[in-house]
């Protein structure tokens, strides 16, 4: 299954190679495609571009390249849509390691955008990135644009509380509190303010339901949340994040700790939820990613590779890297 | 071959330390049965109940038990409210770089510092300087100090053992600092830092140096109320215990209640070293399945 070339990808020299593979690639396929581009597809690509110039993504390459590169992409392959938050220029560092390195996306409203990647590529990273949880780390710096709404979040008079809040986080390892169920899915509630006590049981009735929760567990609201399976205790986390009524849900690897069944009821609800809110989902699972989410970012070493529609990046990827990636040839 | 003497080490290994646990253990029981058996003898209500009379070779030793009980008052609440903040503070707010480091390593080496060092230090802030004079509050917070460094101890090893992920969750939902901890952290934090307290506060209780400079009294029956009793003298068990074994002028006669008082302080020692078991015991059914 592996390569040879691709066995030890933490090699900078293999980087290196990568690198350069990728550009001759690219290089390669923009010199076919400005021969080959027929008259109607510059027709459409030309308004496309116009309508979302400054919104298309850069794929790491020379900015000359990728822009002709764009014209040949098949229409409907990026956003284009309302844009929720996008990243321009975004780099992560741990200490002096440099995690992330100029990540260019768009993220779309009411879509799920999945992020894949081999182990320890960043997408974890960039993941909680979009909701500053990797303040909490000691030695970790930013550079370059995060921007939600509209606003950069990484700006000095923003509120973090209050992004945290609009922007939520479901982790890997489910983590319900020590406390009632019902305590759970209202603590999000509580902690803002909330003191009506007719608003909460309502609304923690309400994200309950919304997470596919309340039948389970609807007789038991006071008995501790831990005593819950692996798949309910996820769910019950993601009824929590639900509760403050966020705009944004980041799931970090949400269904890898779950059984299949579980797994499929999870994936259900990304599928409903996505109508109501922006869902940003990391996977390992590269059959999940290609189910449930409309685009796809591939993220190697830090660099986001390949951004594109789900289907156009798992049948028909530009580059070989995605290619091999998504075939399981590697990772 | 080979095997033989592998299996043979192992029982030699284990041999060893269960020789130890028991030595420890038969050293405790000796300790016990020879303060039970002498001092039982001279447990009487009125042991318990009436202040020394006679020069102290008769009477109780009531004055000294309460000197003590109001002693242990002012270290709960200097040391507990103190330690318990610094402890947050120190593992939650600081930044952990050289200077929290230095602290920490101060905290660490101040918990064995000698107790009559303590003493004098105490003589020195809180009687002199804070012209707070020999009396129970000076005293107590001489043993507040001593015992603080325990109580930090003790508290940030709890803090340590909330998960990480209790934190994590509370923040992604957008809860400040101080909501997460007041919330997540430390009602899962408490029992372990009251365990810790107590057994710092059962040593405070049974220290005689911090308060030989202090304030304690060899003899004094007054019982003021509360709260002119804090600028008094007081008698104390310890100290009391000191002086009926090795300075009264009747040491022979008055063994008996030297005894006695050794096995008040060890059942009072004993009956708060168990209430930090039970805390901890019941907290930590409670919140067992993580």
């Amino acid at each position: 299954m592996f390569s040879k070339d691709l066995v030890s990808p933490k090699k900078k020299s293999d980087d290196k190679e990568f690198e350069n593979s990728v550009v001759r690639e690219a290089e390669s396929l923009l010199n076919n495609s400005a021969e080959n581009l027929p008259a109607n597809s510059v027709e459409n690509t030309s308004t496309d571009s116009s309508e979302n110039e400054s919104s298309v993504p850069k794929i790491g390459l020379p900015i000359r390249a990728s822009e002709r590169l764009s014209e040949s992409i098949a229409e409907n392959s990026l956003p284009s849509g309302e844009i929720k938050l996008y990243t321009r220029n975004f780099n992560f560092y741990y200490e002096s390691f440099e995690a992330l390195k100029n990540v260019h996306i768009d993220i779309e409203t009411n879509k799920v955008t999945a992020l894949i990647g081999p182990s320890g590529c960043g997408k974890s990273t960039f993941l909680r990135s979009l909701n500053r949880m990797n303040d909490i780390i000691l030695g970790t710096r930013v550079e370059g644009e995060v921007v939600i709404d509209g606003q950069e979040i990484y700006d000095k008079n923003v509120d973090v509380v209050d992004l945290r809040r609009r922007v939520g986080m479901v982790f890997q390892k489910s983590n319900p509190f020590p406390k009632s169920i019902f305590d759970n899915v209202a603590y999000g509630l509580r902690i803002n303010g909330e003191r009506n006590r007719s608003i909460i049981t309502e609304r923690v009735e309400q994200s309950l339901k919304d997470a596919a929760l309340w039948d389970e567990v609807k007789d038991r609201l006071d008995k501790s949340a831990l005593g819950l399976s692996g798949g309910q205790q996820q769910r019950l986390c993601i009824a929590r994040a639900l509760a403050v009524r966020p705009e944004v849900i980041l799931m970090d690897e949400p269904a890898s700790a779950l059984d299949p069944i579980a797994t499929q009821k999870i994936e259900e609800l990304i599928f409903e939820l996505k109508e109501e809110y922006t869902i940003v989902i990391v996977t390992h699972n590269m059959q999940q990613a290609a189910r449930v989410s409309d685009f796809t970012a591939f993220f190697y070493l830090g660099k986001l590779v390949e951004f594109g529609a789900t289907e156009a990046i798992f049948t028909n990827p530009k580059l070989k890297q995605t290619e091999d990636y998504v075939t399981g040839r590697f990772g | 071959m080979k095997w033989n003497q592998i299996k043979i080490n192992q029982q030699l290994g284990f041999f060893i330390i269960r020789l130890s646990a028991i030595l420890i253990i038969c050293t405790l029981l000796f300790i016990l049965y020879d303060i039970f058996s002498k001092g039982s003898g001279s447990i009487s209500w009125e042991f318990l109940t009436d202040k020394p009379r006679m020069g102290m070779t008769k009477g109780g030793i009531w004055p000294a038990i309460v000197g003590t009980f109001w002693v242990s008052l002012v270290t709960i609440i200097f040391a507990v409210p103190i330690g318990m903040f610094t402890a947050t503070y120190l593992n939650e707010y600081a930044k952990q770089g050289r200077m929290i480091r230095i602290i920490r390593l101060a905290i660490r080496n101040l918990s064995g510092v000698p107790s009559i060092v303590y003493g004098l230090f105490g003589f020195a802030l809180f009687t002199l300087m804070l012209n707070l004079g020999l009396s129970v509050i000076s005293s107590g917070l001489t043993l507040g100090l001593l015992t603080l460094p325990w109580t930090i101890t003790a508290s940030e090893e709890a803090l340590k053992t909330v998960p990480m992920s209790y934190r994590e969750g509370a923040l992604a939902l957008g809860a400040t600092k101080w909501q997460t901890i007041r919330s997540n952290v430390l009602p899962y934090a408490v029992p372990g830092m009251l365990t810790g307290t107590i057994l710092g506060l059962a040593r405070a209780a049974g220290e005689t140096a911090p308060i030989l400079f202090t304030g304690v009294a060899f003899f004094w029956p007054i019982l003021p109320k509360f709260p002119t009793l804090l600028g008094q003298q007081f008698m104390a068990l310890p100290y009391h215990l000191f002086i009926m074994s090795t300075q009264h002028h009747e040491i022979v006669k008055v063994r008996p209640l030297a005894y006695g008082t050794a096995l008040v302080l060890i059942v009072l020692i004993i009956s708060m070293n168990s209430l930090a078991i039970w805390i901890r015991y019941r907290f930590r059914k409670k919140y067992k399945r993580v």
